[in-house]
């Protein structure tokens, strides 16, 4: 009985909403980091990144001859040697789906929530660190992707250099852009609660929804495509416009950010009346 | 202390608990008590901030759950022991939870010690069984040395000795003038640990008593009586105070009467016995009629 009436050394350490924060994201640190998935995910997600530079630029060089005038001109070598974006999408954003709703699924977001209470902070910030960590991997992988992949690309095939307009923004945009999906995968997870249902969701608005789209007549297509939410992310990483329609880079970026704040902001405003 | 008040919980038109009101003392362990869906794991919820309640409110050392800052330290629970990553190491799993609350590292090898998982620390907890999953989960609940512990169904799929460790560690959480509220579907488990019963039947409150007055108010002795003019020894036996009911087989079971005063009465009155037996009913009894007949008993609740 007396040890836990004896205050604790410790017990200075849990003053204040920035004690608080501290420990829950200390918490979600831990967590990260000691289940496998998450690092096995991360290094396949580099390793993605990096081999889509190696393929698609050592393409370009052995097919450059028989490339069109047109072909040739619109050509984008930045964002070409980034182009391992695509897939490497696909396995952030299922991170971050499973972040929430692996512990969901095994009933171990009740030992969190019973740990700490205040459910927004917990998604919060299981967000923000998981976000953190995709941002550094995705960062390093893209300049490591954009270095090979120009490397690459020598003889007649242009290549870029770092310091040429929009190519700093476009490698830099390449883990934000990541960091983004990863975000959204943690939304989509806490909104479904459910693993199947939530990779589901993300891989409908990544991949499903551009192809129904481009099903479309072509003059609706052009108008609607620009705007979801993968295509319009997609514009910070690229340097020459993949399509006459497409939004700007930051343009684009800043509606993919605003459809993860709108479904981050539905998460939180529903999981406050939400039993778990 | 835990304090419900009107505590009640509808999951669409299903009402899982329904207007309980009660108070977890400390210094005693409470046993929960409860057929299967009678609403324990809900109640637990709901003090735990998990689930809100439909109506009612209830509290923790006087605060709401939601508000607590580092419930660690002051509530402790186990809900279900496979509530686990099975990828994550038991020492990783209470890390992080010990993290979640300022709470010191090495007390997560204090707790693994306990509860005598210190050997398979670092294993993952996927290959645990479900008893030592269940001393993880009671490690996970020691681990802020809360004065209020809730154990949801703890012996569930333990072996014997799992069973008598639980029971010593509540009674001497309980010695230690911690709360402790431990659920259970059994009464022949509860009697054995437990000091005070709340029992629950279909989501409301059945009643609130110490396990001995349980016992002293429905585990009383009563008498089998076979007698060949059993109509008229009822009325004889009801005439001494008696409570008597006739069984459609004729047999009297009676109440309030001893089997001795019985024997004389009918020597006195020239009746002829075929039967007279003295019937202990257990708690098992106690607690089927409890839930069964729903009717509510309660003993007086302490101003
Ligand atoms: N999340 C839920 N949604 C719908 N019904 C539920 C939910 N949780 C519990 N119930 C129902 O509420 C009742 C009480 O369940 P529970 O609290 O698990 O009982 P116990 O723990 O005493 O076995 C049961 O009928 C159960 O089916
Ligand atoms: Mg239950």
């Amino acid at each position: 009985m007396n040890a836990h009436l004896v205050r604790t050394a410790a017990e200075g350490r849990r003053h204040g909403p920035r004690a608080r924060l501290r420990a829950t994201a200390r918490s979600e640190w831990v967590k990260l980091w000691s289940v496998r998935s998450a690092p096995a995910v991360l290094g396949a997600t580099a390793v993605v990144i990096v081999l889509g530079a190696l393929v698609l630029c050592s393409g370009y060089r052995s097919g450059w001859a028989s490339m069109s005038a047109s072909e040739r001109a619109a050509f984008d070598p930045a964002s070409t040697s980034l182009r391992g974006i695509e897939p490497a999408q696909l396995f952030v954003g299922a991170l971050g789906v499973l972040a929430v709703t692996g512990e969901y699924g095994t009933g171990l977001i009740r030992t969190t929530l019973a740990a700490t209470p205040q459910r927004a902070q917990v998604l919060v910030v299981k967000g923000l660190v998981l976000g953190a960590v995709v941002w550094a991997v995705t960062t390093a992988s893209s300049f490591g992707a954009f270095a090979l992949g120009q490397h690459l690309l020598t003889g007649p095939v242009p290549h870029a250099e770092l310091e040429d307009p929009g190519v700093l923004r476009a490698v830099l945009g390449g883990g934000l852009y990541l960091t983004l999906i990863a975000l959204f995968g943690t939304a989509l997870g806490a909104l479904s609660r459910s693993t199947p249902l939530g990779l589901a969701a993300l891989f409908g608005v990544l991949l499903v929804l551009p192809l129904m789209v481009g099903l479309l007549p072509s003059g609706l297509a052009d108008g609607i495509l620009p705007y979801l939410p993968g295509e319009a992310g997609s514009q910070v990483w690229h340097v020459m416009p993949p399509s006459p329609h497409s939004l700007g880079p930051w343009q684009g970026f800043s509606l993919f950010a605003l459809d993860v704040v709108v479904s981050a902001g539905a998460v939180l405003t529903l999981t406050r009346k939400r039993d778990v | 202390m835990i304090e419900a008040r009107g505590l009640t919980k509808r999951y669409g038109r299903q009402t899982a608990v329904s207007g309980l009101d009660f108070r977890v003392e400390p210094g005693r362990v409470t046993g929960f008590l409860g057929p299967n869906g009678a609403g324990k794991s809900t109640t637990m919820r709901m003090i735990l901030g998990l689930d809100l309640p439909s109506s009612g409110s209830v509290t923790v050392n006087g605060r709401r759950y939601r508000g607590m800052v580092w419930p660690l330290h002051e509530i402790g629970a186990l809900l279900d022991a496979r509530a686990v990553h099975p990828g994550r190491s038991a020492y990783n799993h209470l890390h992080s939870l010990a993290a979640a609350n300022g709470i010191p590292r090495d007390r997560v090898d204090v707790v693994l010690e306990q509860v005598g998982l210190a050997a398979v620390a670092r294993k993952r907890v996927g290959g645990f069984s479900l008893g030592m999953s269940q001393r993880l989960g009671i490690a996970g609940a020691l681990l802020g040395d809360p004065g209020i512990l809730l154990f949801d169904e703890p012996v569930n799929g333990l072996d014997p000795d799992g069973i008598l460790w639980i029971r010593t560690l509540m009674r001497s959480l309980a010695a230690e003038g911690r709360t402790v509220l431990v659920s259970s579907h059994l009464m022949s488990e509860t009697a054995l640990t437990a000091d005070h019963l709340l029992v629950i039947g279909e989501g409301r409150l059945l009643a609130d008593m110490p396990l001995d007055e349980l016992i002293a108010r429905d585990a009383t002795d009563r008498v089998e009586v076979r007698a060949v003019d059993h109509h008229r020894l009822a009325g004889e036996l009801r005439t001494l105070g008696g409570e008597v009911t006739l069984r459609p087989d004729g047999t009297l079971l009676v109440v309030g009467v001893e089997s001795a005063a019985i024997g004389e009465l009918a020597a006195a009155r020239g009746h002829v016995l075929h039967q007279l037996r003295d019937v202990t009913s257990s708690l098992e009894e106690a607690y089927f009629r409890l839930t069964e007949g729903s009717v509510v008993y309660r003993a007086p609740v302490p101003a």
